[in-house]
């Protein structure tokens, strides 16, 4: 009943979010600073994780060919497709998700709690439009390059990973790479990474937006809007790949 | 004028307003006393709409404010200016940014015109050349003061405040009653002040109302709240020693 109740305010938080903006200039600034905490600030991160991921997937592949039959470089063409179909934008995401999710549940209830919002509300300010609309906005954006940023980064590493322990030359990992390639993967892999971002965003301003008490109901909050942006990912992500995939 | 029409209001099972009537004037200082835990912050919340009445109305100035839609509400909004109990100045702004963020939002002035407007404001407080500090760095007593200098810095017609005076020392507390009461006379603000303080009560108190178990108890003046034979009032005005050795001296 709870959780019925929690997607009918879940919709109507995201109406005022998209309804009745305030003005333009008000947004352009914070839309700015939203790119660097969601997008700049996780480079690193989403740097080493994308690196080790390919190494990981280059090295279990060619582990696991034993049959001569197979051809080298297909450990660059699964290396490949698995980074750019599901690992960059579905792992990438769920990290994500724990990062900036928690990040933006806990400063937006952490607001709720000391007032700050019902003194954007007293103002006449839509406080739901002025705090979330600039996240959505910058995440929705910033985070297909930072998905982009990881399939090249998972690449190389998987590229290193064989070559240096010799499981695979320099010109069959290439070759594989660039077989059968289909740039409408890309396409897929990036609107996919747009719906988790709206997710990650919206999921975790919610459960912040409605935090009720203190500190401790704040670090609740958190935790929730990780978890359930965790959860809508995955379900998004079921859904989206049969929807475009098949 | 701010009028409240026969205000309810519920949590669940606990009914913690029950059925207010009020009057608050342009040009006074209307206080809203009581003890803790019976009321004071809902009413003021429930008026100026950050929580929704379960029954009754609120109108300002024969605005009938609890019929309004969202952007009606707004245009009111503009006018009103509120000091929280736990001062809401936003953390992630400096203390020029935090005045200057109603400006921002509202008016189209320049730059120059803002930090103007803040530097009046600031001073107004008693807090020159804090512009630049972040709210974590000032004491909670300047951040009171500063909450008051955001709450002004639009000029509004109604004021509310929260316990404007709770944790500051005595002199602070009095500087911030004058201002209250200077600038609520000067501007003919209607302005609504929640407060616990005896000394408030007597220094600024033009129309009080004391609520108790969640209705309007007693209603009167600086002057008739010493003299009244109200029991709880008498509980809570003697509360202190020093009232009481006053009263006894007085008598
Ligand atoms: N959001 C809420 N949900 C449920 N109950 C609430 C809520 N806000 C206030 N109450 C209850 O309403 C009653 C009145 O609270 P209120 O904050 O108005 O007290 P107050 O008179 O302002 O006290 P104080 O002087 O200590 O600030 C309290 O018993 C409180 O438990
Ligand atoms: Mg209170």
């Amino acid at each position: 009943m709870n959780n019925i109740q929690n997607i009918g305010k879940y919709f109507i938080l995201l109406k005022q979010v998209l309804t009745q903006p305030e003005r333009f200039r008000v947004y352009t600034k914070r839309v700015a600073n939203e790119w660097e905490t969601i997008g700049l600030n996780s480079m690193g991160i989403v740097g080493i994780l994308s690196v080790f991921m390919g190494a990981v997937i280059a090295l279990q592949t060619a582990s696991n060919m034993d049959s001569p039959l197979l051809p080298k470089y297909t450990i660059g063409y699964i290396t490949r497709s698995s980074t750019i179909l599901e690992f960059s934008p579905t792992i990438i995401s769920l990290i994500l998700a724990g990062k900036v999710g928690s990040n933006i549940a806990s400063e937006i209830g952490t607001m709720r709690v000391t007032e700050q919002i019902d003194a954007l509300d007293i103002m006449g300010i839509n406080s739901a439009s002025y705090l979330i609309l600039p996240k959505l906005v910058a995440a929705v954006t910033i985070l297909p390059f930072l998905i982009i940023f990881s399939m090249a980064l998972s690449i190389m590493g998987g590229y290193y990973a064989v070559t240096l322990s010799n499981l695979c030359s320099h010109e069959e990992f290439v070759y594989g790479i660039r077989a059968f390639f289909e740039p409408s993967n890309i396409t897929y892999a990036l609107v996919k990474t747009m719906c988790f971002a709206f997710i990650i965003v919206s999921v975790s301003a919610f459960y912040g937006y409605y935090t009720k008490g203190g500190a401790l109901d704040v670090g609740k909050s958190s935790t929730q809007g990780v978890v359930w942006s965790t959860i809508t990912i995955l379900i998004a992500n079921f859904i989206l790949t049969q929807l475009i995939l098949l | 004028m701010i009028e409240v029409k026969g205000v309810n209001k519920s949590f669940g099972e606990k009914h913690v307003l029950h059925d207010i009537n009020a009057e608050f004037h342009p040009g006074k200082v209307n206080l809203i006393i009581g003890q803790s835990g019976q009321g004071k912050s809902v009413l003021t919340k429930c008026i100026v709409g950050l929580m929704e009445v379960d029954t009754g109305s609120i109108h300002f100035d024969g605005r009938d404010f609890s019929a309004m839609n969202r952007r009606e509400r707004r245009e009111i909004r503009k006018e009103i200016g509120m000091l929280f109990q736990g001062s809401a100045l936003f953390d992630s702004m400096t203390v020029e940014q935090n005045i200057m963020f109603p400006l921002d939002m509202y008016t189209s002035m320049t730059k120059e015109e803002k930090i103007d407007r803040a530097n009046f404001c600031l001073k107004r407080v008693n807090l020159e050349n804090t512009n630049h500090l972040f709210p974590a760095e000032c004491s909670g007593g300047m951040q009171k003061r500063i909450a008051i200098a955001r709450a002004i810095s639009m000029n509004p017609k109604y004021l509310f405040c929260d316990e404007p005076n709770s944790g500051l020392d005595p002199r602070t507390s009095i500087l911030i009653d004058n201002l209250i009461k200077e600038i609520t006379y000067e501007y003919n603000m209607t302005t609504v002040v929640i407060t616990h303080d005896m000394n408030s009560v007597m220094e600024i108190g033009d129309k009080i109302i004391f609520i108790n178990e969640g209705k309007v108890w007693w209603e009167g003046d600086n002057k008739e709240i010493l003299t009244t034979n109200n029991p709880e009032i008498i509980d809570f005005v003697y509360a202190s020693k020093f009232m009481k050795n006053l009263k006894g001296k007085l008598s």
